[in-house]
């Protein structure tokens, strides 16, 4: 094939999706030339399964890359139609932050995002190779456009050798009709990738006017609103849409099972491995049949669109089988599908080929980010897109890489579980991934991630101010409430009895007060006089601090127990087949995997305590032999 | 850098019938050979593993003794490694001398504990299983060997393994409930959680006193003998250690220093301390001894307070029960066979044994009274209990966290807290097994083994 010189910049980012936009515009952003091909132009930041963004976990990474200086949470407000705080009630650990999105609009933002950055150029070009030019990359499209780069960041997603799959019927495909990398898929073969197959699945999208809605019941959107980003004002969210709940029942049942047999799942025809997380309703029907019942959510894909989105009905069953069995739910009976549910199967790398700023370790310049590395879901992808951006621009400045660590965020904690542990499933966020969670809260995150932002150069003034603003307001309050006595009086015993605590007989803390469980903050307002006007973000943080705070102290020295063992590092040439008395599986996982330091070995499955009590003592050891 | 092949001898040194030096590690095989000279004429590197061999053991040219090696192949041995085994005849000298010979061999002398070590690095045995090998290497008394003997059997595992299902189970249930707050996953079961959990706390509890009755067991009480003078403090001494110890005058404060010694009465080691008698003197020498005596109160376990059948009860006599009214106690009312004037009433609510020490008489009753009072009455030596401070430091903090779990839960504090109380308790008890590892746990274990095992 004839190829052409056409351009050269630092970081060529491939793909225009969730992780390649936070890439490219993290890459941008700090100083670096940056080019970003999407197969679209018109689908940038595309949302081919649900129309939604944020959930359990998923809202905290959000909010982290948002006080990182990132685009999706803005992006998120500027197109919400619907915000819910879930998990309310469960304790601010796992409150989570979940949005219904206009698509369209919310791709057009991110298009146009894009489009104004300085040093980020986007054109529209299949990538069908990437080969080593020297201490270069080259980087090949289809039409033979040769661009000479210093790093790579694949931003894949599902395109990858992609293929779908409906029932007996299966064709290489993207997502909605656009265009698979075929090629591209070859050529990372070829350089040696260690690339594997996941499966995901997405379900039907149909007509508003074809669903009976006095059957459903209805979800509306939260009264009092927080925004994803710390910069929007909550008044500016549109929260106006609704979503429906309907449920399965014994008939959506039959139909499944009497047509298991067709689908490629269990025909044996898909081999990708699908998420254990976020299964097909065949799936759920096989593997939880003792369940009468599943829950679907119905929820709108944007303002001016009449198509709906049935989540937690995703399949891969035929399509005449499909409407029949959403034609068996209470609502639906005359349901017409517009888009079919399918299956999509992709190549992925196995993440324990990256280090943690997402680099290959065997490939110096080449990094991953979002599905390529083996997680799903929209703001898993755009976290690691800002990691690897940031990263690959640093590299190349010559700067500090920038880490992070179970300790202070989820996206550590993604990013360590990813290139720890790998993922034998495409991997989801979860609260109970973090063993850190009262202290990784979505509230704190401007606390946590902020000034690595603003150091970063990402978080201008306003941001900075408002953001020290805040902290110092909760800082002040705290130390009032802690000082502040009140004395029992009638009305606040009155008050206590009614929520069923105990009244006062002497002077309390007003924190001592808010400690207990049947209290708030804002409860006890009417009897704190000098108290002053918050906002409700504020207030908040305040309330759990207060009330948490044995806990978060507990979380604290777990913390410090962690770093202890983090701090331990492990050189980088170290030969593990020369430590003796290391366990065969040991010796393979811990050469594969090349952990940095005793923290991240202890946590490598295959790796025994016996095998870190090896290390440590061999540790000991090479440090003697060294000085 | 491989780790070097080791030898010990693995029996205990004396004049035991036969005598065993173990080799261990990558060369065991070629250095057994070389000073190893089967009847056969078969080498150990030859023959199969579990295979026996009898020959000599040679020193160069010079023959040792006859001896039997045994052969077990990595990683099915004691340690994991290749591991030789020479049975020769007992005695210091000679076995000492074949140890020389393997020595010279290649091998290096191995370190306290560093079979064990060996075993515990190379995945042989969990942590209990290592510590209850030190306990049984160390036991002194019969009860601690018995102790360790359960624990090395894995009945302390399998009460772990039982409570870290339940912990698993209540920490996966609350993560379920908080991760998918969209699925119909059902309210935590309230009631069905705290019996769980509360179950576990319990269970650590058993473990915890057991702990502290199995000390008992294994390391003795320190136990303290007062009262007036001349009620017949040194005559009891003197009975339970079965010799005249102390100096047993009928002049009141013949004892003017602490006098000491071990002795088990039933299964608890006493350690004794007989003192002087509790009284205002204003001999010099016997000021110092009340003092002794006194400091003596303070650090016991166990306190034996002796007092005299056939006198009337003094004020001295009740100052002195109120001294030790805070402290496992057993009132002994001595002098018996004198008839009583005592009025056994003044002790009301504790442990009261009667007895004679003069003609042995009661002595049954006071073992019983010990047992019961050391709560170690009840307590089998088979029945499996932590045996480390450092087993006993997590699974207190365990239990505490458990507790914490379920005080939140009773008072209506938010499930994500719940989770994280549960996660702690979980991340102790993998501590104590060994599942999760910490820098120091295994410096701080093996630091206490001995040469052989």
């Amino acid at each position: 094939m004839i190829t052409y010189k056409a351009d050269e910049f630092d970081i060529a980012v491939i793909g225009g999706g969730h992780a390649g936009i936070e890439a490219a515009l993290a890459a941008a952003r700090l100083g670096c030339s940056t080019v970003m091909f999407t197969v679209t132009m018109d689908w940038i930041g595309n949302m081919p399964c649900n129309p939604s963004i944020g959930g359990t976990a998923k809202g905290h990474l959000v909010r982290e890359l948002d006080a990182l200086g990132g685009e999706m949470g803005k992006a998120a407000d500027k197109n919400t139609i619907q915000s819910r705080m879930l998990n309310r009630g469960k304790g601010p650990a796992v409150h989570s932050l979940r949005a219904q999105i206009d698509r369209r609009n919310y791709s057009e933002y991110m298009k146009h995002a894009v489009e104004l950055q300085k040093d980020l150029d986007v054109k529209q070009a299949e990538v069908i190779d990437v080969a080593k030019n020297g201490d270069f990359w080259d980087v090949t499209t289809k039409l033979g456009a040769r661009y000479t780069v210093k790093a790579v960041i694949f931003a894949t997603g599902t395109f990858l050798a992609s293929k779908i799959y409906v029932g007996e019927v299966n064709y290489n495909s993207g997502p909605d009709g656009l265009a698979p990398s075929m090629d591209l898929a070859q050529s990372l073969k070829n350089l040696g990738l260690p690339l594997r197959r996941f499966k995901t699945g997405t379900p039907a999208r149909v007509d508003r006017a074809s669903i009976n809605f006095s059957e459903l019941e209805i979800q509306y959107g939260d009264s009092e609103i927080t925004p994803f980003s710390f910069s929007t004002n909550a008044e500016d969210i549109d929260n106006s849409s609704v979503c429906y709940i309907a449920y399965t029942n014994n008939d959506t049942e039959a139909v499944i099972r009497e047509n298991l047999d067709r689908s490629p799942l269990y025909s044996g025809d898909i081999e990708g491995v699908g998420p254990r997380y976020c299964p097909s309703i065949e799936d759920k029907i096989v593997r939880f049949a003792d369940k009468k019942r599943h829950l679907l959510f119905i929820e709108p894909c944007g303002k001016n669109t009449e198509e709906l989105y049935l989540q937690g009905m995703s399949s891969s069953l035929p399509e005449e089988v499909q409407i029949k069995f959403y034609r068996t739910i209470k609502g639906l009976e005359n349901v017409k599908i517009m888009r079919n549910a399918y299956a999509i199967e992709y190549d992925c790398i196995d993440p324990l080929a990256l280090s943690y700023t997402l680099e290959i370790k065997e490939h110096s310049g080449l990094y991953g980010a979002g599905q390529f590395n083996g997680s799903s879901g929209y703001e898993e992808a755009a976290v690691q897109g800002f990691v690897a951006g940031v990263n690959a621009a640093l590299k190349i400045q010559g700067k500090e890489p920038l880490v992070f660590s179970r300790t202070d965020s989820y996206i550590g904690t993604l990013i360590d579980d990813l290139v720890t542990k790998g993922c034998s499933d495409p991997y989801r966020m979860m609260t109970s991934r973090s063993e850190y969670r009262l202290l990784l809260r979505q509230d704190n995150a401007d606390e946590r991630m902020m000034p690595t932002g603003r150091k970063l150069g990402l978080i201008g003034d306003k941001d900075w101010d408002a953001f020290l603003l805040r902290k110092e307001q909760k800082e002040t309050e705290i130390a009032r409430l802690k000082a502040t006595t009140i004395a029992p009086c009638q009305s606040l015993n009155e008050y206590l009895q009614s929520v069923g605590t105990a009244p006062m007989t002497t002077g309390m803390r007003l924190a001592e007060l808010i400690k207990r469980p049947q209290l708030s903050y804002d409860a006890l307002s009417s009897w704190d006089k000098e108290r002053p006007c918050l906002t409700i973000d504020v207030r908040e943080k305040i309330e759990t601090e207060i009330k948490y705070e044995g806990y978060i102290a507990r979380q604290k020295s777990a913390v410090e127990e962690m770093l202890r063992l983090e701090r331990k590092r492990i050189p980088e040439n170290i030969d593990y087949a020369q430590v003796g008395s290391l366990r065969l599986e040991a010796v393979e996982k811990l050469s594969k995997i090349r952990p940095e330091n005793i923290g991240q070995a202890s946590r490598i499955s295959g790796v025994s305590p016996a095998d870190i009590s090896v290390l440590l003592i061999f540790l000991e050891k090479y440090k003697n032999g060294e000085n | 850098m491989a780790e070097r092949t080791i030898a010990a001898i693995a029996t205990s040194l004396g004049e035991g019938s036969v005598g065993i030096i173990r080799i261990s590690g990558t060369e065991a095989f070629d250095i057994a050979d070389k000073v190893f000279l089967s009847v056969s004429g078969k080498k150990i590197s030859d023959i199969s593993g579990y295979c026996a061999l009898f020959g000599e053991v040679r020193n160069g040219e010079k023959r040792i003794d006859e001896a039997v090696a045994l052969k077990f192949v990595a990683p099915k041995s004691y340690t994991g490694e290749n591991v030789v085994e020479l049975s020769v005849h007992g005695g210091t000298l000679l076995v000492k001398e074949v140890l020389r010979a393997v020595l010279t061999a290649g091998a290096v002398l191995a370190q306290p504990g560093e079979f064990t070590k060996r075993a515990f690095l190379n995945g042989k045995m969990d942590l209990v299983k290592a510590e209850s090998v030190m306990g049984l290497i160390k036991a002194s008394n019969t009860s601690e060997l018995r102790i360790s003997q359960s624990v090395h059997g894995g009945g302390v595992s399998k009460q772990l393994n039982a409570i870290e299902e339940k912990l698993v189970s209540a920490a996966a249930s609350i993560a379920a409930y908080c991760d998918y707050p969209e699925e119909d996953i059902g309210q935590i079961n309230e009631e069905t959680f705290i019996r769980e959990l509360s179950c576990v706390a319990l269970s650590f509890e058993k473990m915890l006193s057991e702990y502290d009755a199995g000390k008992v067991l294994r390391e003795g009480i320190e136990t303290v003998i007062i009262g007036r003078p001349n009620v017949g403090k040194s005559t009891l001494m003197n009975l339970l250690s079965g010799q005249t110890k102390s100096i047993v005058t009928d002049v009141a404060g013949t004892t003017r220093d602490v006098i000491e010694e071990t002795v088990m009465l039933g299964e608890v080691p006493l350690h004794l301390a007989d003192t002087a008698g509790i009284r205002e003197s204003n001999d010099e020498v016997e000021s110092v001894g009340v003092s002794l005596a006194r400091q003596r109160l303070e650090s016991a376990q166990l306190v034996l307070a002796v007092f005299c059948a056939n006198d009337k009860l003094t004020d001295e006599d009740i100052k002195l029960l109120e001294e030790c009214k805070d402290k496992p106690l057993i009132v002994i009312i001595n002098k018996c066979d004198l008839g009583e004037e005592i009025i056994g009433d003044f002790a009301k609510g504790t442990e009261i044994v009667r007895m004679s020490a003069k003609l042995g008489q009661g002595i049954d009753a006071l073992k019983d009274a010990v047992a019961r009072v050391t709560a170690t009455e009840n307590l089998s030596p088979d029945s499996a209990v932590l045996i480390s401070e450092r087993q006993r430091d997590l699974a207190n903090r365990a239990m505490l966290c458990v507790n914490e779990a379920l005080n939140c839960i009773k008072s209506g504090v938010t499930p994500d807290a719940v989770g994280v109380c549960v996660d702690e308790a979980l991340a102790c008890l993998y501590e104590m097994t060994g599942k999760r590892a910490t820098e120091t746990v295994t410096e701080e274990i093996f630091r206490k083994f001995c040469v052989g095992k």
